[in-house]
């Protein structure tokens, strides 16, 4: 199963993910990033790809689990 | 055509670099040429108006040069001729070959990504801590004098100039603005939000002055004042030009592509010449998803065209247009900036929060009746709720009451706390 992790240190809460992939991010009140799901179907890996390319900071990574 | 054996990309950047990695991708094995006119490998831009110019951390450490690859990374893993320090100063798009240096360089596929350069004052240029913001050794140069604890004075109150501004006075030094126009930000968020956003300035102890023009910066070798249209000067040993930039299409003067406001090109970023794309703040392209023809400045839409320009470089026959609503920030003091859409509107409207009495606010851009723009200041949770109804086309009514939504549901919030 493919999965997506974030590193907090890098996330600068930008939320370019969010409005790329809205079922699997969303950024709070605070501008902290809080991952909906992890696991990623076949069908939904094109946007979750899109968001990881879109993330300015590279925070968005893309694990094989 | 034969499958294209070799892409060159002019222009060593953001959206150069996604380019290359965009090719790759997609399966490319050819040869790539990387063109860079600065002497440093890729980096990032928006840093350099923000973190890098902090104060040092509690280890004594400034922030690091914030590189994308290392250069073993493009030469090794992408498989790249980088050659930097050498600008491209000439296209022949009928021979296919770009000239840099002494050397002509054949191309299949071509994506320029030469990007923008600094618009300058001039007069200023041979003084001492008189800087724009733009480059690399530009943010060195102004950290320096950051350093030195100098007085700041930026010209023009833009979103970098802002940044600067709110970075010197983090420093705790005095920092004044001059922005020649009444109201700053019109073009980026019009009238009434382009009023409220500088408002800032003043509540963090920055001096705004708007609406009148510099007319002389004075110095013997090094900056030591700024004269105003209105006759004040104001001491500065650092003044930072952040006037905008132009293009950098310089070097395309008789290639034959069609310039206006940057490389004009389709939808999918084609410039109407055989295997020449073009990317990034250079490139003058129009935009579907909006229906107008646009030439960011942003990052987002830099990075993304490098890799849409490069697919479509690559199989022009099977080419995608490429369409965004358009994405930028800004973090000024302890607030962030966010912008979605188009600042051209019939109508802003504020749908929460108060721009005369607090930090948070989420102002809405109508166009006829669909949503068109968002504005949010500390409004992290809600502005990509709007960036994903505009990408859908949505109504300004569905977005007002949704507004009204999400509005209710941050009062009860901060009730329960
Ligand atoms: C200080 C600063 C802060 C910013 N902050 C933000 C922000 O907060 N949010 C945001 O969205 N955007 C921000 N931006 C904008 C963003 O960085 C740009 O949109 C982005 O860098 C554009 O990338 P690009 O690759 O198109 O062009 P550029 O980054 O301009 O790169 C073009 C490159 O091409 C090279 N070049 C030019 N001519 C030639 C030639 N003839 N031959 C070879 N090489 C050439 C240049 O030297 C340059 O390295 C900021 C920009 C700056 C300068
Ligand atoms: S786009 Fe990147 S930086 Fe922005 S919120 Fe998502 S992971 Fe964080």
């Amino acid at each position: 199963m493919k999965c997506v992790t974030v590193d907090f240190d890098k996330c600068t809460g930008l939320g370019i993910c969010e409005s790329l992939a809205p079922d699997f991010f969303e950024v709070n009140d605070d501008g902290e990033l809080i991952v909906l799901k992890e696991d990623i179907s076949d069908a939904d890996l094109q946007e979750v790809e899109e968001a990881v390319g879109g993330c300015p900071t590279e925070a968005l990574k893309i694990v094989e689990r | 055509m034969t499958d294209p054996r070799r892409l060159v990309v002019v222009g060593a950047s953001l959206a150069g670099l996604r380019a290359v990695e965009a090719a790759r991708k997609t399966g490319f094995d050819g040869e790539i040429v990387l063109i860079g006119a600065e002497e440093h490998l890729p980096y990032d831009r928006p840093p350099l108006s923000k973190a890098f110019l902090g104060a040092a951390d509690e280890s004594g450490e400034l922030a690091e040069v914030p590189f994308f690859r290392t250069e073993q990374t493009l030469r090794d893993e992408l498989d790249v001729d980088v050659r930097l320090g050498t600008p491209a100063t000439a296209l022949d798009t009928v021979a296919r070959r770009v000239t840099v240096g002494d050397d002509q360089i054949a191309y299949d596929a071509l994506v320029i990504a030469t990007g923008a350069h600094a618009r300058l004052i001039p007069g200023a240029e041979g003084l001492d801590g008189v800087h724009p913001l733009r480059t690399l050794d530009d943010s060195l140069a102004v950290r320096d004098k950051l350093e030195a604890g100098a007085r700041t004075v930026v010209i023009g109150a833009g979103f970098i100039g802002s940044e600067i501004a709110s970075t010197a006075r983090k420093r705790g030094l005095e920092a004044t603005i001059i922005e020649a126009l009444p109201t700053p930000l019109v073009r980026a968020t019009g009238h009434e939000m382009g009023a409220a956003i500088a408002a800032l300035h003043e509540l963090n102890g920055a001096t705004l002055r708007c609406g009148v023009g510099v007319s002389a910066i004075e110095g013997d070798g090094k900056v030591e004042r700024v004269v105003l249209a209105d006759g004040t000067t104001i001491e500065a040993d650092l003044v930072v030009v952040g006037i905008g930039v132009i293009p950098s299409v310089g070097w395309l003067e008789g290639s034959g592509l069609t310039i206006d406001n940057g490389i004009v090109c389709d939808e999918n970023l084609w410039t109407g010449v055989p295997g020449v794309y073009a990317a990034g703040d250079v490139a003058n392209w129009l935009n579907p998803t909006l229906g107008e023809r646009q030439r960011m400045e942003n990052w987002t839409a830099a990075a993304e065209q490098g890799a849409a320009a490069a697919r479509n470089a690559l199989d022009p026959e099977n080419a995608r247009p490429y369409g965004t609503v358009p994405y930028f920030w800004s973090d000024w003091y302890d607030v962030r900036i966010q912008f979605v859409g188009s600042p051209e509107a019939d109508e802003v409207r504020l749908v929460d929060g108060d721009p005369g009495g607090g930090d948070r606010w989420v102002a809405l851009y109508r166009r006829g009746d669909r949503l068109i723009g968002a504005l949010t200041v500390n409004g992290q949770a809600e502005i990509m709720k709007y960036r994903v109804q505009i990408m859908k086309g949505g109504s300004w009514d569905d977005a007002l009451a949704f507004a009204e939504k999400r509005r209710i549901a941050h009062e009860e919030k901060l009730a329960a706390v």
